[in-house]
């Protein structure tokens, strides 16, 4: 016999909130999904055109950029992990630390220590209750990305990616430039102050963190969606390989002819500074591509989660509501017995 | 008349593209003009500065481009900027306040020094005097 008819639509009533509240949910996801595709598509050139550009500097000269050379013995990497700030999406977060764990156990058994560096709450709370140390944490923005939040933890792991392995990030007074091999680049009537805000100037909060030699990101990629994959990438040095095929894709034909052109290029300035203004910018484009392409999956499985918990809750009011039937019946079943036994005994 | 194909492309859309006869900047080593068939080039533009462009078809313009570089094939030119405003979006009247704002604020502060180089090169992009 089921429960009392009392306690079933109790159930029934909470279980139809849970589905109202888990449709809305539903709703705005899947209206930001599209937003945030959008946004993925429109960002799109601008990566894909700076790839281009890097490549093809990087062909004609400059190889022996930080940026583009691995170094020897590399001791440390940094991880980013882009997670988000809510919860209630599914196996999205889950699947992100699950590859971030993976890969910095591939990074630790290769004999480099790890730094992580982490956005979103839910990877900072995770990596938290873990006791496990984080080197930076951006938190806030994971749904509506913008740039200057890409800057701001792209411009802290360009510091400690600068620093290299043995060093830690110092915040320099006058001579950090020199560091990345500047020299005085700028003449626009402004002076030295137009020189110094060229050069790069780490982050206050980057200060005091051990450097690493190489950088890697985990994020989720959108690829439609339907699919999302979780992917690690190493951003630094720049696997030039990569960036060929990347580069290739997007100007497919032209391929061919571009490469008797490249000796012809001419830099301003020369390409080793060039590659020193390029670095932090080729890193924002980077964390914030990864960026729009996590906050777009995000919404996607958050959708997906919302719908799959609404028609769960659905399914539940339809079997509720059958057992508060069968128990609406049985009650009615019983009165009409006793009556009938009532009065059978009174006419005996 | 020979063209080329001009892109202004922003971290998040692409601001403006067509043929166009003629493009000026200015790089960090200097003002360079560019006219069809120019040898391929990759130049680091100013932080702060301003592009003019001068369609095949249309009226010449100007755009301010912040944290900008160039890129200079056979048979297009692509400006990337990190932020960038076309003219005519250009709100003159809060770029001047702006630059009020950031000239009156401390002298040796970085910050503001770069905020009142980025008024002037909207103003300047808007065919305004910043000196006024």
């Amino acid at each position: 016999m089921p429960a009392s008819l009392r306690v079933l639509r109790r159930r029934i009533r909470s279980t139809k909130n849970i589905a109202q509240i888990t449709k809305a949910m539903e709703m705005v996801a899947a209206s930001r999904i599209a937003k945030a595709q959008a946004r993925v598509q429109a960002a799109r050139p601008y990566s894909d055109e700076f790839t281009h550009v890097l490549t093809t500097a990087a062909r004609a000269g400059a190889s022996d950029h930080p940026l583009l050379v691995a170094r020897e013995e590399p001791s440390r990497a940094g991880v980013l992990v882009v997670t988000s700030d809510r919860g209630l999406a599914g196996g999205y977060n889950a699947n992100v630390l699950r590859e971030a764990e993976r890969l910095m156990r591939e990074l630790s058994d290769a004999g480099k220590e790890t730094a992580l560096f982490v956005i979103g709450g839910k990877g900072t709370a995770y990596f938290r209750f873990r006791n496990r140390e984080v080197s930076g944490e951006w938190t806030g923005f994971s749904e509506v990305p913008d740039y200057p939040n890409a800057t701001r933890a792209a411009d802290t792991l360009t510091a400690v990616f600068l620093a290299g392995g043995q060093e830690s990030v110092q915040r320099p007074s006058d001579d950090e430039g020199s560091g990345a091999g500047s020299s005085g680049s700028d003449q626009g009537g402004e002076g030295e102050g137009a020189s110094r805000s060229s050069s790069f100037v780490p982050p206050e909060e980057a200060e005091g963190l051990s450097g690493v030699d190489e950088l890697h990101v985990v994020f989720t990629a959108f690829d439609s969606i339907s699919s999302q994959t979780v992917t690690s990438r190493q951003i630094a040095p720049l696997q030039l390989d990569e960036a060929d095929g990347a580069s290739d894709d997007e100007s497919s034909g032209q391929s061919g002819d571009s490469e008797e052109r490249q000796a012809e290029y001419e830099f301003e300035p020369e390409p080793e500074v060039l590659f020193d203004r390029l670095m932090p910018k080729y890193l924002r484009a980077r964390v914030f591509a990864a960026l729009l392409d996590a906050a777009a999956s995000e919404s996607a499985a958050r959708q997906r989660a919302m719908k799959a918990a609404t028609d769960n809750a659905n399914d539940l009011v339809d079997n509720l509501t059958r057992d508060a039937n069968q128990a609406r019946q049985a009650q009615i079943t019983q009165e009409i017995s006793e009556i009938v036994g009532g009065a059978n005994a009174l006419a005996e | 008349m020979a063209e080329m194909e001009v892109a202004i492309v922003g971290v998040e859309k692409r601001l403006w593209s067509g043929q166009a006869n003629f493009v000026s900047a200015r790089t960090v080593e200097g003002d360079i003009g560019l006219l069809p068939g120019h040898q391929p080039v990759i130049a680091a533009l100013d932080e702060a500065g301003v592009v003019r462009i001068d369609p095949t078809d249309g009226e010449s313009f100007h755009a301010a481009v912040f944290g900008g570089f160039l890129s200079v094939t056979a048979e297009s030119v692509t400006i990337l900027a990190e932020q960038a405003e076309i003219a005519s979006e250009i709100d003159v009247s809060a770029a001047r306040d702006e630059l009020q704002r950031a000239e009156g604020g401390n002298e040796d502060d970085h910050e503001s020094r770069a905020a009142a180089a980025r008024a002037r090169a909207r103003l300047r992009a808007a065919g305004e005097n910043p000196d006024r």
